[in-house]
């Protein structure tokens, strides 16, 4: 454990499960494994996009979407390994600083997928230092189901990037797994946006 | 900034038009000197949303993204840049989303620097092992019809289309600085 490891830490499923009760109107885009199991256990939404791969991509893709949506909300959920082997996108994402786009990064410091080894957060890596660093300037840590109304603040108003690094027990809830045909849930996400098939 | 750009070639200009004229809003780019002018382009028009990318798998998700929120993106990357996709890729089979990329070919042409080499000779076959179909345009009055036919294909189709820009199109790089 890295020396700034947090001494508290909370309820993966609670915190995914409260966030999304709170962000309603929010299009939701996670990372693969256990997030995309969190918020789909949370209950399936036409307006979640699951990645069951592309690691590396939800934010990229996030960033997409939120560019293409500025009138909505735009959430991302993942982990800690998945927003790292990515982590490049959030230099790209405060480049163009979209006011819609919320970042939550559920961070327990270990690849849970692949038998809980050890990721960068826990080896010495400061997330929301490398937000800062990249440009984000509203990036912030919670330890506490409490963080749920300050992200949940922040995807209501669209007023501005931001990062949330939430740090989470590292434990494996019971497996809750969304849909992966990919085409079922892209062109379900289009419906319910009002887009129509080319 | 966005200087003005006297200079630019008239087939990255075509390139340009028939993005926009194809309804393209979201433009992601790792730079390269053949991109120089579309790059410029998409900064100065206000109805294009242009993004720099750290690396270029980074604009394959993007561009699935907004697809899902209603809109059109093209990759602008250099042939290097597609080693760097290749898992990314399989988000566009997975997710079936349509996809069109410009590639600038580096590696094949009065190469000087080795380094490009391996990537570029390995490009069309890289892009093809990951369902990518691969267009060419080597000649600099083929490109606008080569460009505007892989965007067709790919937003009219569903399509995932790679158009390669020749690196006989950009020309010897200057290597020695003269001012």
């Amino acid at each position: 454990m890295s020396p700034s490891a947090p001494a508290r830490r909370t309820d993966r499923r609670a915190f995914v499960s409260t966030l999304l009760a709170a962000t309603p109107e929010a299009l939701v885009v996670t990372g693969l494994g256990s997030a995309a199991y969190d918020v789909f256990a949370a209950g399936d939404r036409d307006r979640n996009y699951y990645l069951w791969g592309a690691m590396g991509g939800a934010t990229s893709l996030a960033l997409g979407l939120a560019l293409a949506q500025p009138g909505k909300p735009v959430l991302v959920i993942t982990g800690d390994g998945e927003q790292l082997m990515g982590i490049g996108s959030l230099a790209t994402v405060a480049a163009r600083q979209p006011k819609n786009l919320t970042i939550v990064v559920l961070d327990n410091g270990h690849y849970g997928e692949t038998g809980m080894q050890r990721s960068h957060s826990s080896l010495g890596t400061d997330l929301v230092a490398v937000a800062k660093g990249f440009g984000i300037a509203d990036a912030f840590s919670t330890d506490h189901p409490d963080g749920c109304a300050e992200i949940a603040r922040r995807v209501a108003a669209r007023q501005g990037t931001a990062f949330a690094q939430v740090f989470i027990k590292a434990d494996e809830p019971p497996r809750a797994l969304p849909p992966r045909d990919g085409p079922f849930i892209k062109n379900r996400f289009r419906a319910a946006l009002g887009l129509k098939p080319f | 900034m966005n200087p003005p750009t006297p200079d630019a070639p008239a087939w990255q200009a075509a390139v340009f038009d028939v993005l926009r004229r194809g309804g393209v809003q979201q433009i992601a780019y790792v730079p390269d000197a053949g991109h120089s002018h579309v790059i410029r382009a998409a900064i100065a028009d206000p109805e294009i949303e242009d993004i720099a990318l750290t690396t270029e798998e980074e604009g394959v998700a993007l561009a699935c993204g907004a697809w899902l929120g209603g809109q059109r993106a093209v990759l602008l990357m250099q042939s290097s840049g597609v080693g760097n996709c290749v898992n990314m890729f399989s988000l566009l089979q997975a997710g079936d989303f349509p996809f069109f990329t410009l590639v600038t070919m580096r590696g094949e042409y009065a190469e000087f620097n080795p380094w490009q080499n391996p990537m570029g000779r390995a490009t069309q076959a890289a892009l093809e092992l990951m369902g990518i179909r691969v267009l060419r345009a080597s000649k600099a009055e083929e490109v606008e019809e080569i460009v505007a036919a892989g965007l067709d294909a790919a937003f009219g189709a569903g399509e995932r289309v790679a158009v390669l820009l020749g690196q006989n199109l950009i020309g010897r790089k200057q290597w020695e600085r003269t001012r």
